[in-house]
Order: structure tokens, then C-alpha cells, then sequence
């Protein structure tokens, strides 16, 4: 796994900090679960089905949604939405991305690498699994690089 | 849905219904396993009584490329409480794709006494009924298991070849972009992936999934025959390997094939396309 890059989004340093120092297999798994139980999905006035094809995540197989919205201070608020019942990798990711990403520098969240997805969950992921919750973090990552885009007149 | 027992399948006795299940949640010679794609499924809530059998940690030999060995899975079966005589019912999330791999890898070492649950995971979570969090656990058992038995089920790289040669049907069950060679692999990760995209010439495209009504059950004998017999030729005597990534999908048409239509002679090439997109010099068609 690639190291990370400068600046990083704090809270999402910290999980994958103590994610690392978890070696039991089922300790990791609760705690995700944990995680994708406290998944809320995009309220009604963000986005109400049906959600747009834009806002859908490339090949994942949990039809996970993603919206990044401008907060007033600059940084983004994001959103998601898990339509299979029993996406519950995708909700935790969805969480995770939310709280760790959320409010962050745009920059931090540019440096957000696909791979986080082997350090929150481990690399026992079938491909198809990683490759969804791959590109759920790979909007959130481009919603900021196209902000950064914007606000440098690019 | 057609009762299983209607739907004109050669061993409809290789399914058992949600309810059947229901009804045997104390039956202590049935044993219920929930193989799952995504890993947190399981202990997110399970049938009561269900233990885990995970693809990666349990099938998969944890350095070579390979399934467990004959001590492996006697470890696994002891764990799990299974004796010989155990019924064993599988399930698990992606219309059993991961239940049927599972249950793949026990033919390998003859326990033939398996059934898979029809719907899987989804169906039980629709019709309502009980999931726990708590994880059963039973007492260890002695399991004797036989060596692996590759010859019968399982198709390796020169076989491929030689059933190339011999052209024999293939099929391959991956999406229309993978077989179009469309799709390779996730961009930053080519070693997931393969070098090459496409298909091995001659097989036939049929995705996994036209075998599974949208509810997770399996289609009927008649539907069935009409997707891989009427559109795509294959017949009950062909001798068919079965492919996809790494074997894991077309476990699913291999048992499809096996025990719903009744050909006697299917084998998965677990290899799949991660071992022939990266192979030198065997042939590739797009």
C-alpha cells in the first residue's frame, strides 16, 4: 500500500491507525458492522429516487450512490445511498467516507488513495467487492479534486 | 415461485426451501453454512444455528494458490461440528454465488450429503424471517475426509488446453465485458486482475446470473434449458468446463449444469481467467 500523502484527512488517519492495530479478524468485522449500523441514507432534500445514473458508483454491485455537496465553509458534505439490503460493506464505507471526509480540507480529501479500502477492510476482499467500494471512495476523491478545479479557476 | 419439486430439475433434492430450513433449525444432523461475498454479512445477522465457512480464510489454501487439503478440511469440518453422515445446507448473499462455491469445494472432498438453501440469503431476509447475531457453536467432531478428488470436478490450465483441442464446450460465465475483454482488472491493481482481456476461443458467454430469478432462486429446468441449451447449443452430453475469474461464479453454472440439468460431466476451471489472461502463449479470442 502506497504511503500516505500530505495533507491526509485526520480522521481517516486515525481509523486506519486503529484498524491496523486490530489483528482479530472478528473484532474488525463487528466494528464495521458497528459502523455500517450507524448509516443514514441521503435525505429527500439532497436527492429522492430515482437517483440519477451520475450519481451512481461504477460497478459496484451494492447500487451505492454518492453526492458531494459545498458546505458554506468551503469543504464538502457527503452523502450516500446502499440500495441492496445487503450492502453492508457499502453502508460501513458510506460511513466511514462521511465522517472521516466530511468537513475535511479538499486537499486532504483529494489525497485519499483507492486502497484505503484494503486498509479499513483488510485484503481478503473478493474483487468485485473492492472494486465497488473502490469507486464509492474514488467519487468522493474526485468531487473534491473538481472543487480544488473550480476554485482555482481551472 | 414453482414449488422445487415442479420445476423439473434432474436432482431437485440438491435444493432445499427457506421453509424447509425454517423447520430444521434444531435438527442436529443438519448442519447450515452461510458462505458469504461480503465479509461482514455474516455476523451482521445469520440463520440461528448457521456457522461461517468464509471463501478466502477457510476454502483457500492461505500461500499457494490452491484449495485446502485433505487435513484442512477435516480441521474445517471438526471445527463446524459436521460428521460424514452431516446434512449440509449452504447459502450466502449474491443468489448463492458464494454458497455454490462452498459447496463446490466440499464435492472436492466428497461430502456429498449437501444441499443448497434456494434463494439464499436474500429470500430469507424477504420472507421476514429470524436473523441473529449470536454465533453458534458446537461441539468438535470427528471428520475423516478422503483426499481431494480434482479429477472428477475440477479442470486444470493443460486440461483446458487439451478439451480446447478436443473442442469441448466452454463456458464462460463473467459479465459481456469481461468476456469482450472490455474489462481487465481495477486500474491501480493490474495483479487482481489479468494481463490479457477476452475469453478462451470457442467458449460460450452465459453471466452466471440468467441462471437466478431476481428473488435468488434458481429458474426452472425449463427455463434453464432454454438459456444454455436453446440459446447457446450446449447439450446434456457435452462435456463442459465451466469458467470465470477465479472460479468462484462458475461454481454456480457447474452446479446449475450438474445437478438442476443433469450433465454428467461439468468441471469449473477454478484457474479461470486470472491463470489464462496470463498465461504466455495459450490462445486468446476477443
Amino acid at each position: 500500500m502506497a504511503e500516505r500523502r500530505d495533507p491526509y484527512p485526520e480522521k481517516l488517519a486515525e481509523l486506519e491507525d486503529l484498524l491496523g492495530l486490530i489483528d482479530d479478524r472478528n473484532q474488525r468485522i463487528d466494528m464495521l458492522i458497528e459502523t455500517a449500523d450507524r448509516f443514514r441514507e441521503v435525505p429527500a432534500e439532497v436527492a429522492e429516487r430515482p437517483y440519477p445514473d451520475e450519481h451512481k458508483v461504477p460497478a459496484c454491485e451494492s447500487e451505492a450512490f454518492v453526492w458531494a455537496k459545498k458546505r458554506d465553509d468551503g469543504t464538502l458534505k457527503f452523502y450516500f445511498a446502499v440500495e441492496n439490503p445487503q450492502g453492508i460493506s457499502a453502508k460501513a464505507m458510506a460511513v466511514i467516507l462521511d465522517e472521516a471526509l466530511s468537513g475535511a480540507p479538499l486537499e486532504a480529501v483529494a489525497n485519499v488513495p483507492d486502497d484505503v479500502v484494503y486498509r479499513v477492510f483488510g485484503s481478503e476482499l473478493s474483487m468485485g467487492k473492492t472494486m465497488g467500494l473502490m469507486g464509492m471512495t474514488t467519487m468522493a476523491r474526485l468531487s473534491a479534486e473538481r472543487l480544488l478545479a473550480s476554485n482555482a479557476g481551472r | 415461485m414453482t414449488a422445487i419439486a415442479e420445476r423439473g430439475y434432474h436432482d431437485p433434492d440438491a435444493l432445499v426451501t427457506t421453509d424447509w430450513v425454517a423447520e430444521h433449525l434444531d435438527d442436529s444432523s443438519v448442519r447450515i453454512i452461510e458462505s458469504n461475498e461480503d465479509p461482514l454479512v455474516f455476523r451482521a445477522g445469520h440463520i440461528p444455528g448457521a456457522v461461517e465457512v468464509d471463501w478466502a480464510r477457510d476454502l483457500n489454501d492461505p500461500l499457494r494458490r490452491d484449495y485446502l487439503d485433505r487435513e484442512g478440511f477435516e480441521k474445517l469440518a471438526r471445527r463446524v461440528g459436521l460428521t460424514p453422515d452431516t446434512t449440509v445446507v449452504f447459502y450466502g448473499d449474491k443468489n448463492n454465488w458464494w454458497a455454490c462455491y462452498a459447496f463446490w469445494v466440499f464435492q472436492l472432498f466428497g461430502h456429498t450429503n449437501a444441499k443448497v438453501m434456494d434463494g439464499g440469503r436474500l429470500k430469507w431476509e424477504q420472507e421476514g424471517k429470524t436473523l441473529v447475531r449470536d454465533e453458534a457453536s458446537y461441539p468438535a467432531s470427528d471428520y475423516d475426509a478422503p483426499a481431494r478428488d480434482d479429477s472428477v470436478i475440477r479442470a486444470f490450465r493443460d486440461e483446458v488446453l487439451a478439451h480446447l483441442d478436443a473442442k469441448g464446450s466452454l463456458v464462460d460465465v463473467r459479465s459481456p465485458d469481461e468476456y469482450s475483454g472490455r474489462l481487465l482488472h481495477m486500474p491501480e491493481y493490474p495483479n487482481e486482475g489479468a494481463l490479457r482481456g477476452g475469453h478462451i476461443p470457442g467458449a460460450r458467454s452465459i453471466p452466471w446470473a440468467r441462471a437466478a430469478n431476481s428473488d435468488g432462486t434458481f429458474k426452472t429446468a425449463e427455463e434453464l434449458r432454454a438459456i444454455y441449451e436453446g440459446e447457446h447449443g450446449l447439450s446434456k452430453g457435452d462435456d463442459v468446463i465451466a469458467y470465470c475469474r477465479i472460479g468462484e461464479r462458475s461454481s454456480h453454472t457447474w452446479f446449475v449444469l450438474h445437478y438442476l440439468l443433469g450433465y454428467p460431466n461439468v468441471r469449473n476451471y477454478d484457474g479461470s481467467w486470472t491463470e489464462w489472461g496470463n498465461l504466455v502463449g495459450v490462445p486468446v479470442e476477443r
